[in-house]
């Protein structure tokens, strides 16, 4: 199976030995290398998500989505984003300006460490260390305070109960990700992310492994992640029948454009973990007996399995947003406290009681 | 990148404290929190690091600006407060650095720091303290064992709970 390692120590070896680079200067060189592909493959991602998005959308509601401009519509994403790049900023009077420019890249800057989280393929994954689910979880829960920051610095009555209603279900829904994410934690015994796909890679995915625990930890998982980004049935922090836009009615520009690359990139974050603890992350599929298959299987490369298993998640998660009416706040609050946590709190023992006892595969 | 990190942290120190509006002294203070979750990282201490960034940038401080927002604190003008109040304030934390300085001073931790701070300390990537370490002595009995205060906290979070839904409920 290809390997990322050989990449990285060819790039290693190249600066270090053909070019002649100390050794603080390689690792200077290969971080702004990283950071420079992260943030590009963050904006390509953005962009095929939300053409992604228009079509589904469209599909679902018996229409062809955008198809005037590029062939099927492929450059109306790009015209957009020229668009947003080229509107004008504008200062509100009577608003803390600092607060307000600043929320907008806490937003940006949580989504983009926990988009570092990903493993793409074996040998290929940015930020790992031993506490690697942890660190997602935490850094996540920084994007709230800047949800908050915005609704309150917008000045603006709408904003601010966006930014309330976010922020409370945002808190609420961390609790069923976390207990989902232990649960499954509970199955691999590692939080290290590269260690998760490796061991699914060995002993099949953690979905099979896990059997009847799993698949409850996933579907709470994937009601709980499209919450957690403000998207489908649980989009009323933005519902524009009630509140214009939720908690960024009042930014423009390109500031808009972080909170809407945020919005869609969390989703595919969301979906990412999803495939990386629940589906194997990079892990090929296999069948045990098929030789052959697995053969065949063995020969994709990872990031070929992590891009398909996350964009199949991604489907699932549009899928979900159009097809249900969404849901009033205090129906959202109480299907979180009085449903999802119970029900996660229960998976949880019962995953550790198959752990102990041995079934899982 | 100790010294981006130490500036980081003593900026938003004074700007906390010296800033008008309470909402900004939240988000200053989310710096200072962030840049000590930061220095964790650069010791090697990724467990304690996240749960700095978890506990204190990702919870405390969105209580803190919830309770902002709910209370209309967001509102009120600090600048109008009492002069008693501010010379209160500033004999506690008077008080409160002598003390520090006494202990660190007795401790002689100075005399190891300085020429600490002078060579550029090294990353250390394999002597990470596991969080596998962290959770066998967490829920030891025995030796070095942390059960019971582990219980204890969960106990008195308990307690903090069943107060928060009494004070909460509906009469």
């Amino acid at each position: 199976m290809f390997n990322f390692d050989i990449v990285t120590t060819w790039l290693h070896n190249l600066l270090t030995g053909t070019l002649g680079l100390p050794e603080w200067g390689a690792i200077l060189t290969e971080s702004i290398l990283v950071a420079l592909a992260i943030i590009t493959i963050y904006a390509v991602f953005a962009i095929v998500l939300i053409y992604m998005e228009r079509k589904v959308c469209a599909a679902f509601q018996c229409r062809l989505g955008p198809m005037r401009v590029g062939p099927w519509g492929t450059l109306q994403v790009f015209s957009d984003v020229f668009k947003m790049l080229t509107k004008e900023i504008i200062n509100l009077r009577q608003t803390d300006l600092f607060l307000h420019n600043l929320a907008p890249f806490l937003v940006v800057t949580a989504s983009m460490v926990t988009f570092a989280c990903l493993p793409w393929n074996a040998g290929a994954h940015i930020l790992d260390f031993n506490v690697g689910v942890f660190f997602f979880l935490a850094i996540s829960s920084i994007g709230v305070v800047g949800i908050l920051l915005a609704g309150w610095s917008s000045n603006n009555k709408y904003s601010l109960i966006g930014a309330m209603r976010s922020g409370a279900q945002i808190i609420s829904y961390e609790l069923s990700i976390g207990m989902t994410m232990l649960t499954m934690i509970c199955l691999t015994g590692t939080m290290q992310f590269s260690e998760i796909c490796a061991d699914q890679a060995v002993n099949g995915w953690n979905i099979f492994r896990g059997h009847l625990p799993a698949v409850l930890a996933f579907i709470i998982y994937l009601v709980a992640g499209n919450a957690e980004c403000n998207r489908g049935p649980f989009d009323l922090p933005e519902s524009e029948s009630e509140l214009t836009a939720g908690y960024h009615t009042e930014y423009s520009g390109m500031h808009f454009g972080y909170y809407y690359l945020a919005e869609y990139l969390n989703l595919f974050i969301c979906a990412g973990m999803a495939s990386t603890i629940f589906l194997g992350g990079w892990a090929p599929l296999h069948i045990a007996g098929l030789e052959g298959f697995n053969g065949v299987m063995d020969a994709v490369p990872g990031f070929v399995w992590f891009l398909g298993k996350t964009f199949f998640v991604v489907f699932l998660l549009m899928w979900l947003r159009w097809t249900f009416p969404r849901l009033r706040i205090d129906q959202i609050l109480s299907l979180e406290w009085k449903y999802l946590v119970p029900i996660s709190m229960v998976n949880l023992v019962l995953m550790a009681l198959v752990v102990s006892m041995g079934w899982h595969f | 990148m100790f010294v981006i990190l130490a500036v980081v942290i003593m900026l938003s120190s004074v700007a906390t404290v010296v800033t008008k509006s309470i909402i900004r002294a939240a988000t200053y203070l989310l710096f200072v929190l962030l840049g000590t979750a930061g220095m964790y990282f650069l010791m090697g201490y990724t467990f304690l690091g996240s749960v700095q960034v978890m506990v204190y940038a990702g919870g405390i401080i969105v209580l803190y600006v919830f309770a902002i927002l709910l209370t209309e604190g967001a509102k009120a003008d600090p600048a109008l407060r009492k002069a008693k109040d501010a010379s209160w304030g500033f004999i506690v934390s008077l008080v409160g650095f002598l003390i520090f300085l006494f202990v660190l001073l007795k401790q002689k931790l100075f005399a190891g720091l300085v020429p600490a701070l002078g060579a550029p300390s090294e990353p250390t990537g394999t002597d990470t303290t596991s969080i596998d370490y962290i959770g066998h002595y967490m829920l030891s009995t025995g030796d070095g064992g942390y059960l019971l205060p582990f219980e204890a906290v969960s106990v008195l979070l308990l307690a903090c709970i069943v107060a928060g839904l009494l004070i909460a409920r509906k009469r």
